[in-house]
């Protein structure tokens, strides 16, 4: 009872100045941030694993990855739409109906996003390696390609939201600790979290994995001992472009305005700051990056209010790159297993 | 006679119109300098039909759009083209730069008023200050980190535009304050509506600096910058104290973001919160990179062909950007250099060293450094 009173004057001695702190709000909302907070955290992990898998096979930032997002968020909508469905309330279906559009908007999105990001890297990438250009080349290349890429929605589709089309009604299951959790929620963090693991699988099990493992590592090496590097940095950008793909979906389901031509970006660094964050080239990290980064975002927009929001993401970006820009788990796609 | 000396020289027209100018006398070369400053002073009064922006849009204006562009170019290129930093948030110390004009003159700030032009120079530290409280943690990082920390750095700057009220979001500051100077009438010289006057003042500042950096690049500044741009780690392993020059890089190219920044709120009148986004940091990457990153001259032509394009062909204004973006992914594929290349280059010492050594150094300048601009020659 005093901790409660002591913080409350606590948040009126700051309530005068330029940013408040909102503590009791804080404590107040920490369940519901926390539940909400890991369905958006889950989202930012399946994103930050193509940024990861391409950093840790070829050591580039693949800028243009916010965009591939935001085409299979295009592809989610736009199958909704030859579906028949409109914007508006939200569909009545039967359950089987519902599980089957989630299904078919998710296979169109995963190939939609899968095949941008495999033309990108045909199309951008590939020259610039056959050259040996340097780093920086391939950065300002990857920004142009996520220019291209925005503007094309943008002469489109114009600058507008697509208006939200909801199949899926956000209904409250049960509650932990006073936080309700929704049969949305539920939906994105097991899938995400069964994605991960398929992932994690795929790269660390798999024969294949083992090539994007040893690609990683060393690509002349890898060569030498007959992994087909050019299939494995061409699978690294497919499966990254899946995996963003399904995060599209959950992504529409969740914020339902979310296909803007511009709206990559901004998920886009979140999710890079993710990857970072866990540890760039690690998948494990960007699960946990992603999971951290959802969760704190959320706390940081009670503390501070909602138009800082972002600038928690970015000010955690910027502390990190700067004093520990390996992540908390390290960087270690490439690091060698027994 | 000079293009065939040696094999190494990339036998391009470019590099013989430099070589052309520096074996110029400097007689020779002012007697084309004046004329074609004097022609680019002139340029929003003789208003000539094919260059002239008009109908569609006002040309003196087009003209200042297009000196802030180039002042922002030059900026950048000390940051990007000679250190080698890939900074893509460069537009937040240009907004720096603007609120600080508009809170410095503006009535609708509660702070001192003071005139534009001592404003200038406050707004150049001011930056500077941000410049090394963002570079000095930051520069160590390696350069794809720096490249996203300074994206990151742009887009709080934007966000604390949005959010803090003193600096009063959408709304903005009205009335920022210009140079002073009235017409026969009363009306100030320096308003909103004509470009001319705020473009001489932009390029009075442009030959300004350019001069300056000039000379910095010519020093032992200049050489480190190339040094550390071209081989970091072997420039350390020389003795050169690389973060201390990424430092002064990044400082002298905030400061320049500053001033442009202040500059366009003076010519404005006006600065709210919009225009400082992340796109637009990338426009001012791509005037660098299209013009070529790391010669002055370059960098001033990409300037121009990003401000100026969008204003004399309207019809294709709103595809600037998917132009820009396809340019850049075709440019970095066939000609990452940019349209015209750095000139100076470690392998340039080396070959002037080569050319010495078989007794044709009188084509080159005295002085050890590579003296291809308008001052070095013999």
């Amino acid at each position: 009872m005093s901790i409660h009173h002591h913080l409350s004057s606590l948040y009126l001695a700051q309530s005068d100045s330029l940013i408040s702190f909102d503590v009791e709000g804080l404590v107040d909302q920490f369940w519901s941030n926390t539940v909400d907070g890991l369905a958006q955290g889950s989202i930012y992990a399946l994103v930050a694993l193509g940024y990861t898998l391409v950093y840790g096979v070829l050591k580039l930032i693949n800028f243009a990855h916010s965009e591939v997002f935001i085409y299979g968020a295009y592809a989610t909508w736009f199958t909704f739409y030859a579906l028949g469905f409109r914007p508006g309330p939200t569909a009545e279906l039967a359950i089987f109906e519902l599980v089957g559009f989630l299904l078919l908007a998710l296979l169109a999105a995963v190939l939609v996003s899968g095949a941008t990001a495999v033309v990108l890297e045909r199309v951008a990438y590939r020259p610039l390696r056959n050259r040996g250009a340097p780093r920086l080349v391939f950065l300002i290349t990857a920004i142009g390609a996520s220019f291209v890429l925005q503007q094309l929605i943008f002469i489109w589709r114009g600058g507008n939201p697509e208006q939200a089309i909801r199949l899926l009604r956000p209904e409250p299951v049960f509650e932990i600790f006073g936080a309700s959790v929704t049969n949305i929620t539920i939906v994105i963090v097991l899938a995400s979290i069964l994605l991960w693991l398929v992932a994690d699988t795929f790269v660390n099990r798999t024969r294949f994995g083992r090539g994007i493992r040893a690609v990683a590592q060393d690509p002349d090496t890898a060569t030498l001992m007959g992994v087909n590097k050019e299939r494995v940095i061409m699978m690294t950008f497919l499966i990254g472009g899946l995996l963003a793909g399904a995060a599209a979906l959950f992504y529409m389901m969740k914020i339902p305005q979310g296909a803007a031509y511009q709206g990559g970006f901004l998920l886009g660094i979140k999710a890079f700051t993710a990857a970072v964050l866990g540890g760039i080239g690690n998948l494990r990290g960007a699960l946990l990056g992603g999971l951290l980064l959802g969760l704190m975002e959320n706390y940081g927009q009670s503390l501070f209010g909602g138009e800082w929001r972002d600038v928690v993401a970015f000010v955690l970006l910027v502390l990190i790159l700067m004093f520990r820009p390996t992540g908390i788990l390290g960087e270690s796609l490439g690091k060698a297993r027994v | 006679m000079t293009t065939t000396t040696t094999k190494t020289t990339t036998t391009t027209g470019r590099r013989s119109l430099g070589e052309w100018w520096n074996n110029l006398n400097r007689f020779q070369q002012w007697a084309i300098l004046i004329p074609l400053v004097v022609f680019i002073y002139a340029l929003p009064e003789l208003n000539p039909p094919i260059i002239t922006t008009e109908p569609g849009y006002d040309f003196p204006i087009a003209m200042f759009e297009v000196a802030r562009y180039a002042l922002i170019a030059i900026g950048l290129n000390v940051v990007v083209g000679q250190a080698g930093l890939l900074d893509l948030g460069y537009v937040g110390f240009f907004a720096i730069g603007a609120y600080v004009a508009a809170l410095f003159t503006s009535p609708d700030s509660a702070l001192t008023k003071l005139p534009f032009l001592a404003v200038l120079p406050i707004a150049m530290a001011i930056t500077m200050v941000f410049g090394v409280i963002l570079g000095s943690p930051t520069l160590r990082l390696r350069g794809d980190y720096l490249a996203i920390v300074t994206l990151g750095f742009g887009e709080i700057v934007r966000l604390l535009a949005d959010n803090l009220e003193p600096l009063r979001g959408n709304q903005g500051f009205q009335q920022v304050g210009h140079p002073p100077g009235t017409h026969a009438d009363g009306t100030p010289i320096f308003n909103n509506t004509d470009g001319t006057p705020w473009y001489w003042l932009t390029v009075t500042i442009i030959i300004l600096i350019l001069v300056l950096v000039g000379n910095l690049e010519r020093s032992r500044v200049g050489r480190s910058w190339v040094a550390i741009r071209d081989d970091e780690d072997a420039a350390a392993i020389m003795g050169v104290n690389t973060f201390k020059f990424k430092i002064w890089a990044f400082v002298i190219g905030a400061a320049i973001g500053g001033l442009s920044g202040a500059l366009y709120a003076g010519q404005l009148a006006f600065v709210n919160n919009q225009k400082f986004d992340v796109v637009t940091s990338m426009l001012f990457l791509a005037a660098v990179i299209l013009g070529g990153s790391g010669n002055k001259v370059g960098v001033i032509l990409g300037a121009i062909i990003v401000a100026y394009i969008p204003a004399r062909f309207l019809g294709i204004a709103e595809y600037r950007y998917l132009i820009f973006g396809l340019a850049l992914i075709v440019l970095m594929i066939f000609r990452p250099q940019g349209l015209l290349g750095a000139r100076q280059r470690l392998l340039t010492y080396g070959r002037q060293a080569y050319q010495r050594l078989l007794g044709r150094g009188e084509q080159i300048s005295h002085d050890a450094s590579v003296s291809t601009d308008r001052n070095g020659g013999v």
